[in-house]
């Protein structure tokens, strides 16, 4: 099997200090993978590098496009990689306001990448629209309202919908449950977790929670310092660490 | 007279100004760049289309400016004279004898030919603007083509409005690349676009130039189940009886009272004059308002 994205070498360097370096991974169709590691250790850069929002100093990232098969997204032109980008990848920002139009309403922000591929059809895109604000737990009389009316939750729940509805393959997710309270992570978390299977989506998710790998990464990478210290499968890394660092993360978790 | 170069701007300038005119006809749609100067009036006024009638004006010229279809408000009024005092070139109200029309907000009624030129007076040119407020991300948008963004104003209007409420400075995509705001027109206006004689688009304050060769293909944008629909007031101007005109509503009294008039102010007149009386109207009188 083709793994749907390859990673070698990646490395950014913020002058002289090291954002990542290093790194390298196959995520296989249909895989979600967790990145974690304390603030300031490369998680985010990776992610924003693999993603095409920032630009790695060194190493390829190959893509499996639907069309022409493997291709290093980082010598593709920009206009490939933006299509790419409201294509076949969706990103999934920590705080929604990043992600949203907040001046626009639920459905144009969920119907925005629909039409940004060409749908033309405003009854298409709005049952579109209101079939996936049904899918996140979004009533449909809050289809009009503008994103500054809802709740955290629901303007995460939201971005989510408006990341998937293209039918992505593969979705970023940069902290998707910070700064939302335990019940509404959980609700979060479940949802996440029934998409992803639904939908067979691949998915690469940055989070210092070790609770959210556990519930949804198949395999886990730990970063320290711009640099990957395990990897493995997600059970095997939490329940027996080998490195030092992780032996001191999954220590560091409180047991209620 | 002779205190000011012809049309105001020193040559060098109309140089600048006409080398950026010349890339927006070679681009149609494409907002270019240009160094914008201090006019003698304030922005928001038409600095952009002056400086554009400036750099286009030759002396045989006989120039018309209208605002809001009118010859006789007070913008109209005063481009005009700037350019009689600083230019000398003749004026005109009748459409039909003018070779260069600046105009704000309206494209005059009667069919324009290839003699002519129209320069508009550009307040936003950028159609992404109150969608996207990043320049670098409009820009980027332009050059990529990513034009979706568009669509989802037209599509909140619909979700709010039940239908395409957006009636002026109707975005247009041009000869199917550049989407272009066509300036505050009325979408009535929309149409026309597509004409013999060759539209200039100035902003002065955004600093900004665009242009249409004639018969470029100009589309509004819209969606498949709520196609583009040119609308104007339901009824036939009150002065002159036209039907096919686009309508300004006039209060009369404090009771209510309106009556509906072609904002086409020589359009209006040269009809009265052919002998056409509306429902309000009185016959004709050479000379008489």
């Amino acid at each position: 099997m083709t793994p749907l994205l390859q990673v070698r070498e990646v490395a950014k360097f913020y002058g002289a200090r090291v954002g990542c370096r290093d790194v390298s991974f196959d995520l296989y169709p249909g895989e979600v993978m967790g990145i974690v590691g304390e603030s300031g250790s490369g998680k985010s850069t990776l992610l924003g590098c693999l993603a095409g929002h920032l630009a790695p100093d060194a190493g390829e990232v190959i893509f499996d496009t639907a069309v022409d098969g493997p291709r290093d997204t980082l010598r593709m032109s920009e206009p490939e990689r933006r299509m790419l980008g409201r294509t076949d990848w969706a990103f999934v920002h920590q705080h929604a306001r990043d992600g949203l139009r907040m001046g626009v309403s639920a459905g144009g922000n969920v119907g925005e990448r629909l039409m940004a591929v060409g749908a033309r059809h405003y009854g298409d895109i709005r049952s579109a629209a209101v079939d996936w604000l049904g899918r996140v737990e979004i009533a449909e009389d809050r289809v009009d309202d503008r994103p500054t009316a809802f709740s955290g939750g629901m303007q995460q729940r939201l971005q989510i919908a408006r990341n998937l509805v293209t039918g992505p393959r593969l979705v970023f997710m940069d902290e998707p449950t910070g700064g939302l309270d335990v019940s509404v992570q959980a609700r979060l978390l479940d949802l996440l977790r029934g998409l992803v299977r639904e939908m067979g989506l691949s998915a690469i998710i940055v989070t210092h929670d070790l609770a959210v790998v556990r519930l949804l990464a198949d395999r886990l990478m730990v970063m320290k310092d711009g640099h990957v210290v395990e990897t493995g499968l997600t059970d095997q890394v939490l329940d027996d660490p080998q490195h030092g660092y992780t032996q001191l993360l999954v220590s560091s978790v409180l047991q209620v | 007279m002779n205190e000011y170069n012809f049309a105001y701007l020193d040559e060098q300038t109309k140089r600048m100004i006409r080398r950026a005119i010349l890339k927006g006809l070679a681009i149609p749609g494409y907002q270019v760049p240009f160094a914008s100067r201090e006019m003698p009036m304030p922005y928001g006024w038409g600095t952009g289309g002056v400086q554009v009638s400036a750099a286009t004006l030759v002396p045989e010229d006989r120039m018309k400016v209208i605002d809001q279809g009118a010859d006789d408000t007070t913008n109209a009024v005063s481009i005009r004279k700037f350019f009689e005092r600083t230019a000398g070139v003749e004026t005109t109200e009748e459409t039909g004898r003018a070779t260069l029309i600046q105009t704000r907000h309206r494209i005059p009624e009667e069919t324009l030919t290839e003699d002519q030129i129209l320069v508009y007076q550009v307040p936003i040119p950028e159609p992404l603007r109150f969608l996207e407020p990043r320049e670098t991300e409009t820009r980027k948008m332009h050059s990529l083509e990513e034009y979706g963004l568009m669509h989802v104003k037209l599509y909140e209007d619909i979700s709010q409005h039940g239908a395409i409420a957006t009636s002026y400075a109707y975005p247009v995509k041009v000869e199917e690349r550049y989407v272009m705001d066509p300036s505050p027109i009325p979408k009535f206006d929309n149409p026309k676009m597509e004409m013999a004689a060759i539209q200039l688009f100035g902003a002065g304050r955004e600093q900004r130039i665009y242009a249409l060769p004639p018969w470029c293909e100009v589309v509004s944008l819209d969606f498949e189940d709520h196609p583009f629909e040119p609308s104007k007031a339901e009824h036939e101007c009150d002065l002159c009886g036209a039907e096919d005109s686009y309508l300004d509503e006039v209060i009369v009294d404090d009771a209510g009272g309106r009556m509906f008039v072609c904002s086409d102010t020589d359009y209006c007149r040269g009809r009265r004059a052919a002998g056409h009386v509306g429902a309000q109207g009185v016959p004709y009188e050479e000379g008489a308002a």
